[in-house]
């Protein structure tokens, strides 16, 4: 690919700023409906009485709050790791299936997730207090969560693997690989995009879940949605929710970030190793 | 033999997972029967959860809301994410961390900001009516979510196929319509299917940035308080698989016929 | 894939087809009411369509704050909204709401005296009862054996595991102030400092902080007792007749869920002619019953069956509501409560 940018650099630079021309209508829409908000948040966030100030932030980033926000960092991680070892073989078995039968099954993922949320974590309550007595814990919780998020990890990973030629699977068994070779070398690395997709659309989201947290955790844990609605809401305090969005935001975008350095090298070697 | 094992194992995790997906819709489908409005509290078979349904207008309407804002913002969000993902992923590094980093924050801003700070702006451009309300902040928060399904598959996809179209005579137009856009068509239905899902299941920014538009989940949120009603659960599910099992049947069974034909055909040579 | 598109495509199809139904509205005056869900009979509505030929939309939402939130946007088209005393008191406070002109709403006169001119709004200006009930204990007899007078027993680590409190700051907190002899509405850090650290103490014998699913764990018997609101402890009590509630000695909270006009309203005559309809007595008779929440419509309760008025959970005696408090507005001090709650919570 690059060297097709260095072989012909005129044309091929021509036509790729032509190409993001496509973007333009969204970053309209994003400069209107995302960034705009955003200045709002960032402007209640560090100013008080029209002044600008760091009081906000400092106020936000206490002792008490810093824990609720590490245990819903732990939280979704956890949510995370699970759903991508569950959600990883599923995506895999799916994608190594006749085409016809794969797409049924992948419907039959999909599904479950379009009977409304709430709905199903108060069926989990009812299962969880009838068949076990995990209700009201923290493993009620990553439960609860996994379940909801599974879909967000699989889908990606399942169209990233569908691309995947069974021809470099069945070359890699010819050139001596083991099935376990053949997986970590071949099978993982270039299905990097959609596991880091899936990663991206399960971790962020899982940050701010509040409703299932009460329901199955039973309101023993704070996390950071809970807390952003106390300050928002309760308090009517928006300069402290604001700030409170930013210090989320800003621990997001550092640890992806470092995410995407990590899916580089790996998807480099990967690539590299490949060829 | 040993394809038989993996076979046997990968169809029982399979069928695990799918157990997992499934037991809390069969509750809520059982309970939807059920006398009681308490969900855990079996008192009787009834039907009655069905028949109020639909003699409550404010559920068929917030139903209504639902479906259409989830059909016509994943829509909208799909067409406009997919261009926004082919122009992204041609776009220099530097720009196109910025822009990826910037279309994140939809996910990362808790919905609760999020809705607040939509709310705020539509009161300063001063768009009143609900339902748009509703949808374009619907819009806005399943952007993302196609984006970041579309990018991975571009990232698979060679610029080489693109590039050849050009060089065939296509214009950029034509070649994202014939090359790239079929290529990147698993993305883009994943893309869809999550907005779809998204759409459906949002209730705090709804709550926030509408402006008296229930959608079902506000609703089923609200009135959780004092009991849902039961066969709200099913009302989406029933006729949503029926639907989807009447269309993967009859691809199936095409396909299926497509397959003897050919063999048919094969064998007659 | 293939069928996914098709899938997709179907959906789409449905989902665009029922837009255009939801659409084709007609040209009829519309009330926009935001309410606390499943707070009306949706017959009334009906009734109230059918008899004025004014359209109600009807929608939902799950506490005071969000309300507010709502009310204070220059832009909401609330036309009537529910909120309680202490969220009237505000919203009078920052200009929010429409006086209401009383010669629209006759039937007043069908509300019980004692639930008129509070001190949330005197005189009744802006607010017509709707409403109203009391905090208190919901407990099951087969599983407690003391008697259940005193907010004590929810600290006592005998039903370490069956005690269930309500997930709501400015409840739980009041409670525990009652426990402690404090005033529920204390504006001194210390009181608010000695309930945090009776909470965190109580905390380890807490099944779960809940808010309606208490209901669901007291009727099938999964816990012992929990903090509830009356009219809630109404409902299970008609699910599960083993149960019982209890008004704490110590004193508790009495609540009111008033009708109010936002000042933004363009509909104010309509409004108040709905407002009127919800005062009737039969209407607010209906209304009580379906709900299960005490009416303050004195001409409704005498319509309604007698074992309501004789139900001293539905309709406390005058000695039990001598001992409650009405929640007042905290201004900025509703961020000592909250601090002191994240840390309950995070504890």
């Amino acid at each position: 690919m690059k060297q097709t940018k260095t072989t012909k650099p005129k044309t091929a630079t021509g036509m790729l700023i032509r190409r993001s021309v496509f973007a333009y209508p969204y970053v309209v829409w994003m400069a209107i409906f995302i960034l705009a908000p955003m200045l709002l948040i960032l402007y209640y966030a560090f100013t008080s009485d029209g002044a600008v100030t760091l009081e906000n932030i400092v106020r936000a980033s206490s002792w008490d709050n810093l824990r609720v926000l590490a245990d819903s960092v732990r939280f979704a991680l956890y949510t995370t790791l699970l759903c991508l070892l569950l959600g990883f073989p599923v995506a895999y078995l799916l994608s190594q299936m006749k085409k016809t039968t794969a797409a049924l099954l992948s419907v039959f993922f999909i599904v479950p997730m379009w009977m409304n949320f709430l709905l199903r974590t108060y069926a989990w309550k009812v299962l969880l207090s009838a068949f076990t007595n995990m209700l009201y814990t923290e493993s009620a919780v990553l439960l609860g969560m996994v379940y909801n998020f599974l879909p967000f990890m699989i889908l990606p990973i399942y169209t990233t693997l569908i691309k995947l030629d069974k021809s470099y699977i069945e070359a890699a068994a010819d050139l001596g690989a083991n099935p376990r070779k053949t997986f970590l070398k071949v099978v993982l690395p270039l299905s990097m995009p959609g596991v880091i997709s899936g990663v991206t659309m399960v971790f962020i989201p899982s940050t701010t879940t509040f409703a299932i947290s009460q329901l199955l955790g039973g309101g023993k844990t704070m996390l950071y949605g809970d807390l952003i609605y106390m300050k928002v809401i309760t308090e009517q305090s928006w300069d402290t929710g604001s700030a409170l969005s930013i210090i989320l935001l800003a621990f997001v975008l550092v640890s992806m970030t470092f995410m995407k350095k990590a899916e580089r090298k790996t998807s480099d070697e990967g690539g590299g190793r490949l060829w | 033999m040993v394809s038989r094992l993996k076979k046997f194992f990968s169809g029982t995790y399979l069928g695990l997972m799918l157990v997992f997906l499934y037991a809390p819709i069969l509750i809520l489908i059982i309970y939807s029967f059920n006398q009681s409005k308490t969900l855990g509290n079996w008192t009787g078979f009834t039907f009655d959860w069905y028949a109020q349904l639909f003699r409550t207008p404010e559920i068929t309407d917030a139903l209504v809301v639902t479906l259409s804002v989830a059909a016509i913002s994943s829509v909208v969000a799909t067409v406009l994410g997919t261009l926004a993902a082919i122009g992204l992923h041609a776009m220099k590094r530097r720009d196109r961390l910025l822009l990826e980093n910037i279309s994140q924050l939809p996910m990362v801003n808790p919905d609760l900001v999020t809705g607040i700070s939509l709310m705020l702006l539509f009161l300063f451009v001063g768009l009143r009516d609900g339902y748009t309300r509703l949808l374009i902040a619907h819009i806005t928060f399943n952007l993302p979510y196609v984006i970041f399904s579309v990018l991975p598959k571009l990232r698979q996809s060679s610029d080489m196929l693109y590039e050849a179209a050009l060089d065939l005579g296509c214009t950029p137009m034509q070649a994202i319509q014939k090359v790239v856009i079929p290529d990147i068509m698993p993305g883009i239905v994943s893309g869809l299917i999550m907005a779809f899902t998204l759409s459906l299941d949002d209730f705090v920014i709804s709550f926030f940035a509408g402006n008296g538009v229930d959608n079902l989940s506000m609703y089923i949120y609200a009135t959780a308080r004092r009991g849902v009603n039961p066969a709200l659960s099913t009302i989406i599910f029933v006729p949503v698989v029926t639907l989807l099992l009447i269309v993967n049947l009859k691809s199936i069974r095409e396909e299926r016929n497509a397959e003897l034909q050919s063999k048919k055909v094969g064998m007659k040579r | 894939m293939k069928t996914l598109k098709k899938i997709a495509c179907l959906a789409l199809a449905l989902a665009l087809s029922l837009s255009l139904f939801a659409c084709g509205g007609g040209s009829k005056v519309t009330l926009n009411v935001l309410n606390w869900g499943d707070y009306i009979d949706p017959d009334l509505l009906r009734q109230f369509e059918d008899e004025t030929g004014i359209s109600v939309k009807y929608t939902t939402m799950t506490s005071n704050e969000e309300m507010l939130v709502k009310l204070a946007s220059a832009d909401n088209i609330y036309d009537v909204c529910f909120p309680s005393d202490y969220l009237i008191e505000k919203l009078v406070a920052e200009d929010l709401l429409y006086a209401i002109n009383k010669a629209n709403i006759p039937n007043l006169s069908n509300i019980d005296s004692r639930f008129l001119d509070l001190a949330f709004d005197p005189g009744n200006q802006y607010s017509v009862p709707y409403m109203w009930g009391t905090v208190g204990i919901l407990y099951n007899p087969t599983m407690v054996s003391d008697p259940v007078d005193s907010w004590n027993i929810l600290w006592d680590e005998k039903y370490s595991g069956e005690i269930l409190m309500y997930d709501s700051m400015r409840d739980t907190i009041g409670i525990t102030l009652k426990k402690l002899g404090y005033d529920i509405n204390t504006r001194s850090e210390d009181d608010i400092l000695a309930a945090q650290e009776a909470l965190i103490a109580q905390k380890p014998l807490v099944r779960a902080y809940l808010t309606d699913d208490i209901k669901m764990e007291l009727i099938n018997g999964s816990a012992s007792m929990g903090v509830v609101y009356s009219g809630d402890a109404v409902y299970c009590i008609s699910e599960n007749p083993d149960l019982a509630y209890a008004v704490p000695k110590e004193g508790s909270n009495v609540w009111f869920d008033n009708i109010i006009i936002p000042k933004t309203s363009t509909r104010t005559a309509e409004a108040e002619q709905f407002i009127n309809f919800l005062c009737d007595a039969e209407v607010a008779a209906q209304n009580s019953d379906y709900i299960g929440f005490s009416t303050p419509n004195a001409a409704g309760l005498a319509l309604m069956d007698p074992s309501y008025a004789a139900d001293p959970t539905y309709n406390p005696p005058q000695d039990v509501l001598d001992r409650c408090q009405i929640f007042q507005d905290l201004g900025d001090f509703v961020k000592v409560f909250s601090n002191a709650w994240t840390k309950v919570k995070a504890a």
